[in-house]
């Protein structure tokens, strides 16, 4: 019995995407607002700012559409996922999987999977509604299409693996929302989601310069505002090299941490 | 075997061998370590001291290969709500090498008519079955049971224990934790008591009944009307003199043995004062 095969990450990280996507799904109040919250947003901001002019003859729903995809990043693959495994290792999911064979690195690519499909969605409705409603254009070259590509990329691994290490804090799933929320809301202010980076305090901006969401952001007006606004950054540029830098900083400091902290059990129950 | 949170001794010196193919019970009242005895055996919980070896492995240490051979029912679950069963059961199936088949599961713990609901819709006894089915989907050599027929009716617990007892048929290996008396009773070939982190008594339940028959309590009213009570070993010579000496059949006369459960609360009653003693 000894020589028997056990399944591999493979065969168990695509039965874990596919268990999260249809577990994910049975819920539809939260498929629901999963995919309609930013696009609430977009429509409650964009309708606010209706005459705001930016440099380089930028409208505010454009701007405000590169935030909000680098927030919908934030929403799911973050603030969704800590509420989530909060929620998991309640009810017992994350012990019954601590439990059985299954390798640790098969559940991350589960998380990521769900967290992928779920950017692609909220991407696609929130681009539908932003053209339709507020003229939004889309990158019109195939390098800022791969720029976009890449960035939601190395952005979700970093925040999924984020959320995954930051669940071990709150110690409900109540705790969790009520703990998630404010470091969301102040990434976002802080960020240049909500507010225009580059009239922000110079601390302010040096706060948010430290944390991925700044960077994320800045790649995304990269894709979504002409080369006009460019100038308008504060670094005097894209800075696409940067931004590449510490977005993969911050998913290695993320794969250390969720390998470091992650567990199956509640705390206190060792 | 030693479990220790801060000063308080959850596991104290507990020590314990379970035979291969064996079906035992670890019995005790809420608090006495059971849990935290049996979280140790599945590797979630570590032991603060001592030695541990379940299937000749470390389970503080174990890997996947480990984990592909033991089945774990955990006390509390209510994870999977917003799948069906069946698509629970097939999906814990592709994580083990040598999985059961999912309708032979379903089949096994009688989930047939619900297989396609929603696991948010099962019933407390249902959501058990569901428990015990992802408990063996790997089809393991050792099988963990924890609390598993808590709040369950009288037809639902005979029900289960059927199921458990045809496990140990196929030649599982079975440790589950109860506080019913009557739970172990019906299951178990071996007994082991526990309290306040302590074994209390290891032994089989005849050994446990031997016990409880050792004494009889004769009771009588006596001529001038009041309540007599003798403690003996051999209540029907005591009888036969007493009736002698009377010169009449004694009134209100009643022979009782301690019942299993008797013995089981006095086993546990001694436990508490030891423990006290031992400070």
């Amino acid at each position: 019995m000894a020589s028997v095969k056990l399944p591999g990450v493979v065969a168990s990280g695509i039965a874990r995407v596919n268990f999260e996507l249809k577990s994910f799904f049975g819920d539809p109040a939260a498929v629901v607002f999963t995919l309609v919250f930013p696009v609430l947003l977009l429509v409650v901001f964009g309708s606010v700012f209706t005459d705001s002019e930016m440099p380089g003859g930028v409208s505010f729903s454009q701007y405000f559409t590169a935030g909000m995809i680098a927030s919908g990043v934030l929403y799911t693959a973050f603030q969704g996922l800590v509420i989530n495994l909060a929620q998991e290792r309640q009810d017992g999911t994350l012990k019954r999987l601590g439990g059985t064979p299954m390798p640790k690195s098969a559940f991350f690519v589960g998380k990521i999977g769900l967290y992928a499909v779920l950017y692609v969605a909220q991407v696609a409705i929130l681009l539908g509604i932003g053209i339709a409603l507020f003229g939004l254009s889309l990158p019109d070259s195939a390098f800022k299409w791969f720029t976009f590509v890449w960035i939601s990329v190395v952005s979700l691994v970093a925040w999924t693996l984020l959320g995954v290490a930051f669940s071990v804090v709150p110690k409900s799933s109540r705790a969790a929302s009520a703990i998630v929320t404010p470091i969301v809301l102040v990434l976002q202010f802080t960020s240049g989601v909500f507010f225009v980076y580059n009239e922000l305090p110079e601390w302010m901006q040096q706060f948010a310069a430290v944390f991925p969401l700044k960077w994320m952001s800045q790649g995304m007006r990269s894709v979504f505002l002409p080369e006009t606004y460019e100038t308008a950054e504060v670094g005097g540029g894209w800075e696409l090299p940067m931004v590449a830098l510490v977005l993969g900083l911050w998913a290695l400091v993320g794969l250390v941490l969720a390998l470091a902290f992650f567990r199956w059990t509640p705390r206190g129950q060792r | 075997m030693v479990k220790a949170y801060g000063t308080f001794k959850a596991v104290d010196g507990l020590n314990l061998t379970v035979e291969t193919g064996q079906l035992v019970a670890l019995l005790g009242p809420n608090g006495a370590g059971k849990t935290t005895t049996i979280e140790m055996l599945e590797g979630y919980r570590q032991r603060t001291s001592g030695e541990l070896s379940v299937l000749g492995v470390d389970p503080g240490k174990a890997g996947r290969e480990w984990r592909a051979r033991i089945g774990i029912v955990l006390q509390t679950a209510s994870d999977g709500s917003d799948v069906s069963v069946r698509f629970l059961l097939s999906h814990y199936a592709k994580l083990y090498p040598r999985s059961r088949s999912v309708d032979e599961l379903i089949g096994l713990v009688g989930l047939g008519s619900k297989a396609d609901s929603k696991v948010a819709s099962l019933s407390g006894g249902q959501r058990r079955r569901l428990d015990v089915a992802l408990g063996i989907v790997g089809r393991p050599e050792l099988l963990f049971l924890d609390e598993p027929t808590t709040g369950f009716d009288p037809e639902a617990r005979r029900d289960f224990w059927g199921l458990i007892k045809q496990l140990h048929r196929e030649g599982t290996t079975i440790l589950l934790t109860t506080h019913y008396l009557a739970e172990a009773e019906a299951l178990a070939e071996r007994v082991v008591v526990m309290n306040h982190g302590r074994v209390v008594t290891d032994s089989s339940l005849q050994d446990l009944r031997a016990r409880a028959g050792d004494m009889a309590t004769v009771r009588w009213v006596g001529s001038g009307g009041e309540l007599q009570e003798q403690l003996t070993a051999a209540p029907a010579d005591f009888v036969t003199k007493l009736k002698q000496e009377m010169g009449h059949e004694p009134v209100g006369l009643t022979v009782t043995r301690p019942s299993l459960e008797d013995v089981y609360l006095e086993l546990v009653g001694e436990a508490a004062v030891g423990v006290s003693v031992d400070g």
